[in-house]
């Protein structure tokens, strides 16, 4: 079986006005199917750019990107993959469940399949008492959750989230880590998880790469080894009061700081 | 203190207050006016009583509706063919940059023409006996405002929707129908409600510069011309009365429309 996801030797360099910027160089990567990988690093690293270029929202400059082994056009109009961005970026003039019907309906799935589907979306995550809200009439955390419902719709083997979860308050944030272990290991799938929280990315995945600006390229891998042998499941919170989860925390800092001790974080991260 | 009793006014009261106000204050104008001109003796070329206006209104009551009915229609023509060109136009300039550029004179233009200038061209092109040069004045004045706030809602689109869109590799057609038509929905239906008031206007004043007779405008220069000033301000206030309902009703379609879309609801 292929991996979910293959990068190789990726560079992207934008235009702009000012000249060629180069966002990311020399970027080898490989996620495997089930994984659970974290992008992270301070602003500007690119880690966004690369989901991006996953997606095929962007196409890199120079390299390959491979989304179980197609190309990543060709496994996006093969819709191989789930997305949630930063902003939930739900449709306000559609209900919550039209939200979440969204993909369902423009792939042409029956409309007695959609309903069903939807419903069971809704009630993964928590919100079947919500599916003819419209979507300023639910707060930031629901909002979110109707996205992951939304990027969950056609069972993907893949998904992809960038800062999904950056705008919501510190509880919020917890229970929706909590949810997303949960659902990621009820559904198999690979995660490609940017952010810019290290107790996040520890908390969530199974490797974190940390990334490192100007240009934007891979610092390091840092495999997380508290529950490594247990199950994606066995997160809970708990763990985040476990000493390997600390040790972990320290590792991804240490790592993010090139092995300098520890003083000031760099900028755009976030130690909590 | 009138502020102290205003925040006591619970939301009932309000909504009386609102509608009682401006008819409080009609009935004190229509008096005043009515004082002047029966009680200080204003001449009545000058300044006709609200009576005699009323009886003029009565009294030619089949002409006035029978030439609503005529300078509405062309109003209706013209505003439905311009939004529809217009929506259409907008659509195009929204899909293709050089043609957006390449119209964008001609729309300024189109905005600056004055009714005045093209309405007695029209008429002499079109004839004496024809309706069309009112209806296009009026589709021309409608085109305007539907045009620009079209196009500008069409460019409203949020970059998460379209990396959305482009994620679900949604058709061009999908991607019209799921999120650019509704996205520009609001701002289309504000420029329809826009265009609605110039459309009756247009329609009106392009009566003035020849053509069949019959409508509200033409009747409006023909009674003040034979000195019937009673009469024509009942026609003036007949024409109030179609521009108003011509906006009632394209507001009404506006709120109707965005019932629900909850976030349109804010809007005043």
């Amino acid at each position: 079986m292929s991996a979910a996801v293959e990068i190789t030797g990726v560079d992207k360099t934008f235009d702009t006005r000012s000249g060629a910027v180069q966002a990311l160089t020399g970027i080898d990567l490989t996620v495997e199917a089930g994984e659970f990988v974290s992008l992270i690093g301070p602003s500007g690293c690119g880690k966004s750019t690369l989901m991006r270029l996953i997606a095929d929202l962007d196409e890199p400059t120079a390299g390959t990107v491979e989304v179980f082994g197609k190309g990543a056009r060709q496994a996006r109009l093969d819709q191989e993959y789930g997305i949630a961005f930063q902003s939930a970026g739900l449709l306000p003039w559609r209900t919550v469940a039209a939200n979440v019907a969204l993909p369902l309906e423009l792939h042409g799935v029956a409309s007695a399949a959609r309903s069903t589907r939807v419903a069971e979306l809704l009630d993964m995550v928590g919100l079947s008492d919500f599916a003819d809200r419209y979507p300023d009439q639910l707060s930031g955390g629901m909002q979110q959750r109707v996205a992951i419902a939304r990027a969950l719709a056609e069972q993907p083997r893949l998904l992809l989230m960038d800062e999904p979860f950056g705008a919501l308050d510190e509880m919020t944030r917890e229970k929706m880590q909590s949810d997303l272990v949960r659902i990621s290991a009820e559904t198999g799938a690979a995660v490609v998880f940017v952010t810019h929280s290290i107790p996040e990315a520890v908390f969530l995945s199974d490797r974190v790469v940390v990334m490192s600006p100007r240009p934007g390229r891979i610092q390091e891998i840092v495999p997380m080894r508290l529950g490594a042998e247990a199950a994606r499941a066995a997160r809970t919170e708990e763990l985040r009061e476990e000493r390997a989860f600390f040790d972990m925390v320290t590792a991804v800092r240490e790592a993010l700081h090139q092995g300098s001790p520890v003083g000031t974080a760099p900028r755009g991260l976030e130690n909590r | 203190m009138a502020i102290a009793t205003a925040t006591r006014m619970g939301p009932k009261t309000e909504t009386t207050f609102r509608v009682l106000a401006p008819v409080a204050v009609g009935v004190i104008v229509l008096g005043v006016w009515q004082f002047l001109v029966t009680v200080v003796g204003v001449s009545d070329y000058l300044l006709p009583s609200p009576a005699s206006i009323i009886e003029e209104f009565i009294q030619f009551w089949e002409s006035i509706l029978s030439a609503s009915i005529l300078t509405g229609t062309n109003a209706l023509i013209g505003l439905v063919v311009g939004s529809l060109v217009g929506i259409a136009l907008a659509a195009i300039a929204a899909r293709w940059r050089a043609v957006d550029q390449m119209s964008a004179p001609v729309v300024a233009s189109l905005a600056v023409i004055p009714i005045v200038a093209l309405a007695p061209v029209l008429n002499s092109m079109y004839g004496a006996d024809s309706q069309f040069g009112r209806q296009a004045i009026a589709a021309l004045a409608s085109f305007v405002p539907v045009f620009i706030n079209t196009l500008r809602g069409f460019r409203q689109t949020a970059p998460v929707h379209r990396d959305l869109m482009k994620a679900y590799a949604a058709s061009s057609g999908q991607v019209l129908r799921t999120l650019t038509l509704p996205t520009a929905r609001p701002f289309m239906l504000t420029g329809i409600r826009i265009a609605s008031s110039l459309a009756v206007i247009s329609a009106l004043v392009a009566e003035y510069f020849g053509g069949p007779r019959g409508g509200l405008g033409g009747l409006i220069s023909t009674s003040a011309a034979s000195s019937a000033y009673a009469r024509a301000w009942a026609y003036v206030v007949a024409s109030i009365a179609l521009g108003l309902l011509f906006y009632l009703v394209t507001l009404g379609l506006e709120r109707m429309l965005q019932r629900h879309a909850p976030q349109a609801r804010r809007r005043p």
